[in-house]
């Protein structure tokens, strides 16, 4: 055992170190799905495209200031808001045009997937492009250098989770987005302007895929398929935490995240997400509701 | 009034199928091939809709089925050295019994949960092709041209990949799906599934066992699409992971709606249109997704019923 740890002890730690941070991102992507589901029941298929976005509009900041420091705040301030409103356009122009119907909004969000990933192709081509991350620098262990911007994104992520959880507890807005959750008829009588708040969440849970693009990008390249693997990833943390449960999406993510980290390193990546997917649908299968979720129809 | 419609629905897809079969005398080589591809993809969009437009239930994971059975039976005819026909049925056989075990599983969930049980596990079959690549090929795929024998007629031999057999192959495979599904919508069982899907409680609620017929399209639904991916893999020489792809299970959910789900003939009129679509946009611009998705968008904000499913409304109310 104790040779075993001598041998393996710095890859485990690096399979931890690196799926610490997957995991924080995932959590911010899926925390957007989460919200999206949760409180308007529906699945948002383009939520990965959002990601991806997020990542592209990244790299145009970047080629646009020439400095990875300006442009990576630039980015961190345009990408989302540029997503923000393409979700509210989406919301007021096409989900509510289909009334919120679960499976015709899943026919939907295909279309813009679709649609999404060929104009950023048009736009953006069919390379992967490469971002410079905005702060370099290296945190040497015993056995190996780590890169420095990693953890800050993982810090970055902790910080933006913690911000949608006081959101969500502290303010007016989290306040009617957990009434319409609950009850979106009563919601709606006791005042609750329920069709803002749709778009407001939908948003939201767009600007959050956004920026956790714009974090990853220095660390992976930008690319116009990016969006299908976070996608899938994301909904195998929504479900297993338990669908529109932020606490269950978020101790979900680290699962996923770390044992992601552990199964990549030593073993094959596709076994790693072969076995997460049929994890999953298992879990759906015999725990319809979920880790920590409530029962839903 | 239900024989009237039986007569009627009879006479309007076999004059279909007629004219299907005149027009490959008449068709230029280019739309020959075409009509043939579309025949085939056409077969499965027909079998997904005996799930989605009959019985209510929209899978996200149907490549698996077409894959499966195009797996089954290219890698029995490659290493198990199966006839054609026999990979065939091979095929056939090995997607009826994973139809059988998914169902189990999958449809202890409904709803949303149903989509997304059915992505992950076409996720999970995609990509244990990819992980048993040195079985299966992985991305690259195979060609079967130098494994597949021979099919006689009338002592002559033919490949399968000449051309008027082919059209008739898939032919025969969309006659047979037509009217097996033509005569399921008109006996009692049809009648059941239709009733699932306006309202599943209403129906447990008269005493049906809704578990087994869903079960029982399920299967079906599977094992046609199973089966047309044999075909396609015969016809087409050629077995590859794009099939698996969740592309290629978006596809049918297009196809499907485009034509009117819910209606017998609607899945191939929908595959016919996006086909020459898509051909017809690919000499333009290689980037014919945008098409694809702006296409699905109006279509589920104007015209959630389809090409025929609006036919059947306003005009053909006899429609199957």
């Amino acid at each position: 055992m104790s040779s075993w740890i001598n041998e393996n002890g710095p890859l485990l730690f690096l399979a931890l170190l690196d799926g610490t941070v997957t995991a924080f991102v995932l959590a911010l992507i899926a925390l957007g799905l989460s919200l999206v589901f949760g409180v308007m029941r529906i699945v948002n298929i383009a939520h990965g495209e959002f990601f991806m976005l997020g990542a592209v509009f990244s790299w145009f900041a970047f080629d646009l200031t020439n400095d990875p420091l300006w442009g990576f705040l630039l980015a961190l301030v345009i990408a989302p808001a540029l997503v923000g409103g393409i979700a509210v356009f989406t919301d007021r122009f096409i989900l509510r045009k289909v009334k919120y119907h679960p499976e015709s909004t899943i026919v939907a969000t295909i279309g813009l997937l679709y649609v999404i990933q060929s104009v950023t192709l048009m736009v953006f081509g069919p390379e992967a492009r490469a971002v410079e991350a905005p702060l370099y620098f290296r945190i040497q262990f015993p056995w190996f250098g780590y890169s420095g911007y990693k953890l800050i994104v993982a810090g970055m992520s902790a910080l933006c989770l913690l911000g949608v959880w006081l959101l969500m507890i502290r303010s007016k807005l989290g306040l009617y987005m957990r009434a319409t959750q609950q009850d979106i008829e009563i919601a709606k009588t006791y005042g609750v302007p329920t069709q803002k708040i749709y778009a407001a969440v939908f948003a939201l849970g767009g600007g959050l895929a956004a920026l956790a693009g714009v974090l990853v990008v220095p660390i992976r390249q930008a690319d116009h398929l990016m969006g299908l693997e976070p996608l899938l990833l994301s909904f195998i943390v929504v479900i297993i935490g338990g669908l529109g449960s932020i606490r269950g999406t978020i101790v979900a993510a680290f699962i996923i995240g770390i044992s992601d980290g552990i199964i990549s390193v030593f073993y094959e990546p596709t076994l790693a997400k072969m076995l997460a997917t049929l994890f999953v649908a298992m879990v759906l299968v015999l725990k319809p509701s979920g880790l920590y979720g409530e029962e839903v129809a | 009034m239900r024989k009237k419609s039986l007569v009627y629905s009879l006479f309007f897809h076999v004059g279909i199928l007629l004219l299907l079969f005149v027009l490959q005398f008449i068709l230029p080589t280019y739309h020959h091939s075409s009509v043939s591809k579309i025949m085939v993809l056409a077969s499965y969009a027909v079998a997904y809709n005996f799930l989605l437009g009959y019985t209510g239930l929209m899978s996200l994971g149907h490549a698996m089925f077409f894959a499966a059975g195009m797996y089954a039976a290219g890698l029995g005819i490659y290493y198990l050295e199966l006839s054609a026909l026999g990979g065939l049925l091979f095929g056939a056989g090995f997607t009826l019994v994973m139809s059988l075990i998914f169902g189990l599983f999958a449809l202890r969930t409904s709803g949303v949960s149903f989509l997304i049980v059915t992505l992950m596990f076409g996720q999970t079959f995609y990509l244990s092709i990819l992980y048993f690549n040195e079985f299966t090929f992985g991305q690259d795929g195979f060609s079967m041209a130098k494994h597949l024998g021979k099919l006689v007629i009338f002592n002559k031999e033919y490949l399968y990949s000449n051309p008027d057999i082919r059209y008739n192959f898939a032919l025969i495979l969309l006659t047979a799906y037509l009217l097996i599904t033509t005569f399921i919508m008109f006996s009692p069982v049809g009648r059941i599934l239709i009733a699932i899907r306006e309202n599943e409680s209403r129906t447990e609620l008269l005493g049906y066992n809704v578990f087994y017929y869903k079960l029982f399209a399920l299967v079906l639904s599977g094992t046609f699409s199973g089966i047309a991916g044999a075909t396609h893999a015969l016809l087409f020489s050629y077995v590859g992971t794009t099939f698996a792809e969740i592309h290629h299970s978006i596809s049918p959910i297009l196809w499907t709606l485009l034509g009117g789900a819910g209606t017998v003939i609607g899945p191939f009129i929908g595959t016919g249109i996006m086909f020459y679509l898509v051909d017809f946009i690919s000499g333009i611009t290689s980037n014919y997704q945008l098409v694809v998705g702006v296409v699905l968008i109006l279509m589920i904000i104007w015209f959630p019923m389809g090409i025929m499913g609006t036919l059947r409304q306003k005009w053909m109310k006899w429609l199957p």
